[in-house]
């Protein structure tokens, strides 16, 4: 473990960026990736990093990223959970690309705005009558 | 599974729904007996004999409604088509050690993997675990000890999204450092 980089994890303390945690729940958006078997197997590892990525990318240090099991929807993995604090009801993504998920952040984490065309499906609040 | 270390990644994933608080990963490239192991060892809650039995069985899991949890069975095939062996040996409410062993030259071998992006990955799950890491190829090795690491980082947590990063760019490094 000599060359694990000090000098870079000095810099981060530093400027105080390593105050948000992922494991805190803290965030404004919490984003799930999901690592069943099945989504690990389409891709889900890709995702997380690719997310990962665009935090940092972009400097947010409102958003966390982690990892949970399977949500049941093996068929449309690599998927993640989008939760967006105040938002009435978490947004799954589905069949993920790195690509997509650069465009989830510049729309819904960014701007609140749901991905919809990547989304599961919009459950519509009215009910039949 | 593409590769060797999605496989891991998988495997390790069953630890942390175990309730394992620390898991260790370790892979042997022996290139003089042209054999590759890949063993993960966690403290979780482990299996009874029956399970044991069961674990890799493609047509078994522990979960209920769920098609997941065939990652031994894939695991197994794996090592299997590359003239190798799962083994599995699992103690109740102590831990679980999933041991892969391949022959190293065979075609059917498939590749290890990035390495670096599963450790990352464990290390970003919800349920807080520690990951010792070892990987040796023929005379070197490298090591990664989250516990370690965490010492190292004093009041930076190890989920940070920067140290998560940093650890991956390091063991991305070290991995490297390996195949020269």
């Amino acid at each position: 473990m000599g060359k694990m980089n000090i000098e870079d994890l000095e810099k981060i303390r530093e400027q105080g960026r390593y105050k948000m945690a992922l494991r805190q729940g803290t965030g404004r958006v919490r984003i799930i990736v999901h690592m069943g078997t099945c989504g690990i197997a389409a891709g889900a590892r890709g995702i997380l990093t690719a997310a990962m990525k665009e935090i940092e990318l972009r400097g947010l240090h409102d958003v966390i990223v982690t990892n949970a099991g399977c949500a049941g929807l093996c068929s449309h993995e690599p998927m993640m959970t989008v939760e967006v604090l105040g938002e009435s009801a978490p947004v799954k993504y589905v069949y993920l690309t790195a690509e997509k998920v650069k465009r989830i952040f510049d729309s819904h984490v960014l701007k609140g705005q749901v991905t919809k065309e990547f989304a599961l499906e919009v459950v519509s609040e009215k009910t039949h009558s | 599974m593409e590769d060797l270390s999605l496989h891991v990644l998988d495997i390790a994933e069953n630890s942390v729904r175990a309730g394992a608080k620390n898991i260790s990963i370790l892979v042997v490239e022996n290139v003089g007996e042209d054999c590759l192991t890949i063993e993960i060892r966690d403290d979780g809650k482990g299996m009874s004999a029956e399970n044991v039995e069961r674990a890799a069985d493609s047509s078994y899991t522990t979960r209920k409604n769920a098609r997941a949890g065939m990652g031994l069975a894939l695991l197994k095939e794996a090592a299997e088509m590359a003239k190798g062996r799962l083994e599995l040996h699992s103690v109740p409410n102590s831990g679980t050690t999933v041991r892969a062993t391949f022959q190293l030259s065979s075609v059917e071998r498939k590749p290890l993997g990035n390495m670096a992006e599963t450790i990352t990955a464990i290390l970003a799950t919800e349920n807080q675990v520690n990951v010792f890491y070892r990987h040796s190829r023929g005379g070197k090795s490298i090591t990664f000890d989250s516990q370690h690491a965490e010492n190292q980082l004093g009041d930076i947590l190890l989920g940070s999204i920067e140290a998560l990063s940093l650890v991956r760019t390091f063991l991305e490094q070290e991995e490297s450092s390996l195949t020269q």
